[in-house]
């Protein structure tokens, strides 16, 4: 059957280029624009080329230094809440009852900390972690364990990464619910009559059934908290020190803060960048192996 | 290999069920010999599942005993009743090969590699699959994963007993055929008892040697395909096998007459009629021929189908539709016309029951 051509179709698209264009292209455009001059007030804006992007990654620099140590806290803490949400998410899934009024239940109480503003959930934890009024943090002095994390970084990074979990887990454990729900009982019958083991139906029914879910929460949870922001900056306010300081904190400190309007510009471009490269090659990766595995049938 | 006994085994999906309306199985006893090819066959939702369920321990019945070889296997969970089932639809361990698909059940069992591999080839050949052992079986098509899915259950070489939960509906109809013929061989050359289920009759009558006919959570009758065809123990049974199915007609019966639109009928046998049952004569539509007007029982033609090699008169006798055989000799008829029943093949039935004549 011949496809009909007509490139008036391309008219079409245009509502949909315009709208892009005000709410995305044209604020980046501002953004690239001031990327690439300075300023000091008045309105009045300098020609600087590449160099805020020359110093920004450069990290013998000042500011080339502080982007690359909060890229790599950021990195750091992703890997983290990704190494424990996703596994803990599993098994709070697996262990999520299949029937009856405990369903509606459960779903209920564990879509609660979705439902908390992010400040909120940082101000609650601030509070919550403190060792003088906060409950955590006074029963957690009181068994005899130093814990301050105001003054202790580590304790500081313990705090936002149980916060973060305690606030996203159930995403992660609802996504894989859905994908776990949506398993036919025949998979389980099956796999009894095939005397499999509790282990071999994780590994050989949920976990590939699970598996689109899981790229989602795996993406959801990166971009997430590769962007995180307003947990740790009300916990923390990024310190102690700069021990807690993520790209987006610095951001905000060198736009609001500072009003280097320029280097922040050329920063947001650069960690946009980084986002949709990171996004991409998981995006590829995981697609691949779709593609590998889903090859159409040779003829025999 | 074994003998399976049920015994007053019913099975009802509510909590303290009483009435008999409220069990999936009513009680029954039914016993099915090593080595048998039987068909469950029945309308959807009449139990067929829920019995082979009980059977390979997927389902622990609410009361009675699953015996194998005499030994109690109610309570034991399918690991360990050495059962194997396949299902409706195909279950296929996605990222497994096809190799490992088969040899799951086997490896699952501790067999040593040297015979799994030996087992597995086997199978394979027998389902034409040789060619894709190394293929993942995720991007299969819906024939293919059944195929698997087949191979899963036969591929165990000591299981008591092969349940078929329809196992062919996704297959197509060509395929199925061979399907069909592969799995009669399969059953001579392992010697394994294999229960087939199906809402199918020719799949049925073509695959066993034994039918199990349930209806309506009982079993109406077990027997020989020509026995379900020539003498079908409950209306159902005669219903539901043969195409079209069995004629039933309201009657009254005495001695060995039996009276229908005001016409009587002279019976091979004589009848004790159990009184305030509904009464019915059973004949199939081999057994009925069309005639012309004045013969037999009064009858109004309401068409006349060519099925190529025969004829099938659809008829009115008073408010009852019948369907009867048209000989060749007739002719074109219309209008009203005459019908004859064939005494040797009129069974009576009390309220859906055969009733055995005195000779």
């Amino acid at each position: 059957m011949d496809k009909p051509y007509d490139n008036r179709a391309w008219f079409l698209v245009l509502p949909v280029l315009a709208i892009v264009a005000f709410s995305a292209v044209i604020p980046l455009m501002t953004v690239v624009n001031y990327s690439v001059q300075d300023t000091f007030g008045n309105n009045q804006f300098f020609w600087n080329g590449t160099g805020w992007f020359r110093e920004l990654l450069d990290p013998t620099t000042d500011l080339g230094g502080r982007v690359r140590d909060s890229l790599w806290r950021n990195l750091l803490f992703s890997a983290i809440i990704l190494a424990i949400e996703v596994p803990l998410g599993i098994a709070v899934a697996l262990a999520m009852p299949r029937e009856g009024w405990k369903v509606a239940a459960t779903l209920v109480l564990m879509a609660m900390p979705l439902l908390v503003p992010w400040n909120v959930v940082g101000t609650i934890w601030q509070v919550f972690a403190r060792g003088d009024i906060g409950l955590l943090g006074y029963t957690v002095n009181r068994l005899g364990i130093d814990y301050n994390y105001v003054a202790n970084p580590l304790a500081a990074w313990v705090t936002i990464i149980v916060m973060d979990v305690w606030h996203w887990t159930s995403l992660v454990a609802l996504l894989c619910y859905a994908g776990l729900k949506s398993i036919p009982d025949a998979y389980y019958q099956a796999a009894r009559i095939d005397g499999a083991s509790r282990w071999a139906v994780f590994r050989f029914i949920q976990l590939p059934k699970m598996r689109r879910v899981l790229i989602i929460a795996v993406l959801l949870r990166f971009m997430d908290s590769f962007m995180i922001y307003t947990e740790p900056f009300v916990v923390t306010g990024g310190g102690p020190g700069n021990s807690t300081t993520f790209l987006s904190i610095e951001l905000v400190k060198l736009a609001l803060g500072q009003f280097d309007l320029g280097k922040a510009a050329a920063m947001s471009i650069v960690y946009n960048l980084i986002i949709l490269a990171v996004c991409w090659v998981f995006y590829t990766v995981m697609t691949n192996l779709d593609v590998e595995r889903r090859r159409p049938p040779t003829t025999a | 290999m074994a003998r399976i006994e049920l015994s007053d085994l019913a099975h009802s999906y509510k909590r303290g069920a009483s009435a008999p309306a409220d069990f999936a199985l009513k009680p029954m006893n039914l016993t099915w010999r090593q080595g048998g090819a039987y068909a469950l066959l029945g309308p959807s939702g009449c139990g067929k599942t829920t019995l082979l369920n009980i059977i390979s321990g997927l389902l622990i019945p609410s009361q009675g005993r699953v015996l194998f070889d005499g030994r109690d296997v109610a309570h034991l969970p399918t690991e360990k009743r050495n059962i194997a089932q396949v299902f409706q639809f195909p279950v296929v361990y996605d990222t497994m090969s096809v190799y490992e698909n088969l040899a799951f059940p086997l490896r699952n069992r501790g067999m040593a590699p040297g015979a799994v591999d030996e087992r597995v080839r086997e199978i394979a050949t027998l389902l034409d699959l040789t060619g894709d052992l190394q293929r993942k079986a995720r991007g299969l098509t819906a024939d293919a994963k059944q195929k698997i899915s087949l191979g899963r259950g036969l591929v165990r070489p000591d299981v008591a007993a092969i349940l078929f939960d329809e196992p062919l509906t996704v297959i197509d109809p060509q395929l199925k055929w061979e399907l069909r013929s592969k799995l009669k061989a399969l059953h001579k050359a392992l010697d394994v008892t294999m229960i087939y289920v199906t809402h199918d009759q020719t799949e049925a009558l073509t695959f066993a040697d034994t039918v199990v006919v349930m209806h309506d959570g009982r079993v109406v009758q077990v027997g020989r395909p020509d026995e379900l065809f020539e003498k079908p123990a409950h209306t159902f049974v005669g219903y539901f096998i043969g195409s079209p199915g069995m004629n039933v007609i309201p009657a009254s019966v005495a001695g060995n007459h039996a009276h229908v639109a005001e016409a009587t009928i002279e019976l091979r046998r004589s009848y004790d009629i159990p009184s305030g049952k509904r009464i019915e004569i059973g004949i199939r539509p081999e057994f009925a021929t069309l005639a012309q007007p004045g013969e037999g029982l009064p009858v109004t033609v309401e068409r006349i189908d060519d099925l190529g090699r025969s004829r099938l008169a659809r008829l009115r006798l008073r408010e009852h539709a019948v369907a009867a055989g048209v000989p060749d000799a007739l002719g074109d008829i219309g209008g009203t016309a005459g019908l004859i029943l064939h005494p040797d093949h009129i069974h009576v039935y009390a309220d859906g029951e055969l009733l055995e004549g005195r000779a």
